[in-house]
């Protein structure tokens, strides 16, 4: 295996997580709700994921432990600024803040141990094509998944009516309300898949990424995944394109330390923020479009009057 | 949202003095981590410590710590808070609450303060450290032994002395055994992120490392080793469940003699302040089993190890020359503590260059 090849595996598994929690985000988002406690779904899916595992055996108990996990503590969320209509900017940081408690509650009796890793699945014939056979074809299951789920939410957002309904509720609440959409609905439904993603992501770090269990192990990933979904103005491809570009540069300025090349470490370790930010700008660059795709009606909390 | 942790923390500390301000009788010890007192690593070293001097005192004294205070003024605020519930004695445990204790300290002149790893002190603040190095120094002679590729990664968390001792200590010792041995750094510029640790092992390893050191706070470069067959010393804590063949040995922290020390000074009425450093002869720090390896570089580890603790080996003795093959040291001389605890160059044979 060339040293292309090991970079590039490397830095499969380090975007993996991060495109999984920002399509989750993104569809969230696109419903008009801001969820900030991405990093919180996250942590809890990674240590339902790595105890259910320990429990049973079974990763792919764990992958369903995590998403699951992932959701129902969304779903805390959504009753709470949905049902209640409570601030989701504060309810967000709060939901984050109580995942990372909970989370090394329930994960304390196992912190330390190594848990089993998930199992490659390998594609025959295919994995044996040059150079992008191993990388694409002799990945684990939560790989496949977010690669799905790439093709599937901009499906869903951009060529089916209900993901349609979705947008139009995501900019414009009373427009959609009096069309007859469910809102609430709609927007619960959304909170749910976004924490399912969070959750997924969180398994696919305590299962793949690192396989143990350490308390605060997403150590803020969760708000790259957030800060993702803003810089590619809510466009699922972009935030493909972020989050492998972020985990490019992470692992090529390991590299490039390694090879002892001479460059501060401090700013080779701030380069992927900036290589990010920079690069989703330019794409982002058109005032226009920009407007047309950030959800409107974001962060702002729905009544439905009588 | 440390903050908020803390502030949660500190409530609940401020509770549990109110509940104890009754057994008054018993001297009060207390302690301030920066991380959890589960971390697996730096922060439960330092509460084992504390579990220890219960363990031995515990009919004399009562323990309370407060754990994740973050460096900065949150570290002053909550040290002032130990001062004033009751505290006699108070372990400041982190690099960066140096300058928060020292400010407490003079403000609180009939508590006693010790802070870990710092260079300051006072007529009421003591300061304590451990030789870390001697560990390294041995690590780098297992290392140098063990290899095949000649290249050993070390993963460093921020340029500070401390680390740059410790990276020096290994190249040092792995060159006593193979003069031609090399290692790459790699400064994950953090503390604790396993994610980040696992990429630095991975990149190392890719790029021909077959030995993994580290100055981070997790098990996660121990098990990257694991899964691709290098080999890989623990930090801190002994890791040895994250590699149980891979990890060659470990250094462990363990402060529980030097707590049960003061805190027996203490209560003779006999503490003063003072600047202590001990290393592998006091039994600060101790080395996990040599594990791993064959039998002949166990033996030269444990000879090694012998010769520290008896004095006869001091890791940093000259003849050494600093990276950019000026002379440091001159043949026989070893440095002073001074230099050792500013230490801010590289020895030769590391393949980085320092970050400023």
């Amino acid at each position: 295996m060339g040293i292309v090849e090991a970079i590039l595996l490397t830095v499969i598994t380090a975007a993996t997580p991060l495109v999984i929690a920002a399509l989750g985000e993104l569809v969230t988002e696109r419903s008009g709700v801001l969820n900030l406690g991405v990093e919180g779904m996250m942590i809890i899916g990674a240590v339902c994921a790595f105890v259910a595992t320990q429990q049973t055996g079974s990763p792919y108990i764990g992958i369903i432990a995590g998403t699951v996990s992932g959701a129902l503590f969304s779903l805390l969320f959504g009753f709470l600024t949905l049902t209640l209509v409570a601030n989701q900017v504060a309810t967000g940081l709060a939901l984050t803040i109580l995942g990372l408690g909970v989370s090394g509650m329930i994960g304390e009796p196992y912190s330390g141990q190594s848990g089993a890793k998930l199992p490659q699945i390998v594609f025959p014939f295919l994995s044996d094509i040059p150079y992008l056979g191993p990388l694409l074809f002799k990945q684990d299951l939560i790989f496949y998944l977010s690669i799905v789920l790439i093709f599937a939410v901009n499906w869903f957002l951009f060529k089916t009516r209900t993901g349609l309904m979705l947008r139009s509720v995501g900019d414009s609440h009373s427009s959609a309300h009096a069309l007859g959409i469910n809102v609430i609905r709609t927007r619960y439904l959304a909170v749910l898949f976004g924490g399912a993603c969070a959750g997924l992501a969180g398994a696919q770090f305590s299962l793949v990424y690192t396989p143990q269990w350490t308390e605060n192990m997403s150590a803020g990933r969760g708000w790259i995944a957030l800060a993702l979904v803003v810089f590619a103005s809510w466009r699922p491809w972009r935030v493909v394109i972020g989050g492998y570009l972020f985990g490019a540069v992470s692992i090529s300025q390991l590299h490039a330390q390694a090879f002892g090349i001479g460059i501060p470490s401090q700013f080779l370790s701030a380069l992927p923020y900036l290589a990010t930010v920079a690069v989703l700008i330019v794409i982002s660059h058109n005032r226009r479009t920009t407007l047309i795709n950030t959800p409107a009606s974001l962060g702002k909390s729905f009544v439905p009057d009588r | 949202m440390k903050k908020l942790l803390f502030a949660l923390a500190s409530t609940v500390a401020v509770l549990g003095f109110t509940a104890a301000a009754s057994a008054q009788d018993k001297a009060k010890i207390c302690f301030m981590y920066v991380g959890s007192h589960t971390d697996g690593g730096y922060s439960q070293a330092h509460d084992l410590g504390r579990l220890d001097l219960e363990k031995a005192l515990g009919d004399k004294i009562e323990t309370q710590f407060l754990e994740n205070v973050p460096e900065g003024p949150d570290a002053e605020r909550a040290l002032e808070r130990l001062a004033r519930s009751g505290c006699n004695l108070i372990f400041s445990t982190s690099f960066g609450f140096m300058d928060a204790t020292v400010k407490i300290a003079e403000k609180f002149p009939d508590v006693k303060f010790e802070h870990a790893t710092g260079y300051k002190s006072g007529p009421n603040l003591a300061n304590y450290n451990s030789r870390f190095y001697e560990g390294r120094y041995i690590q780098g002679q297992i290392a140098a032994k063990v290899s095949k590729t000649g290249v050993a990664g070390y993963i460093a968390s921020f340029p500070i002395p401390e680390v740059v001792m410790g990276i020096n200590a290994f190249v040092v010792g792995a060159r006593s055994v193979n003069p031609d041995f090399k290692i790459k750094v790699v400064w994950a510029n953090t503390w604790f992120d396993p994610g980040k640790e696992a990429d630095a092992a991975k990149a190392l390893i890719d790029q021909g490392v077959d030995i993994l050191t580290q100055h981070t706070d997790t098990t996660a470069p121990m098990q990257v080793a694991a899964e691709r067959g290098a080999k890989a010393f623990g930090q801190a804590s002994d890791m040895i469940k994250a590699g149980p063949e891979t990890q060659l040995t470990a250094i462990v922290d363990t402060w529980g003699t030097y707590y049960i020390k003061r805190t027996q000074l203490l209560l003779d009425g006999k503490w003063e302040t003072a600047s202590s450093w001990d290393g592998l002869k006091d039994g600060i720090l101790k080395m996990a089993p040599y594990t791993n390896m064959p039998d002949d570089v166990k033996k030269m580890a444990e000879e090694t190890e012998a010769k520290i603790k008896s004095g006869e080996l001091k890791p940093f003795t000259g003849p050494l020359k600093k990276q950019d093959g000026s002379e440091w040291l001159a043949a026989g001389v070893s440095s002073d503590d001074g230099t050792l605890l500013g230490m801010n160059f590289y020895v030769e044979g590391v393949d980085d260059k320092l970050p400023q």
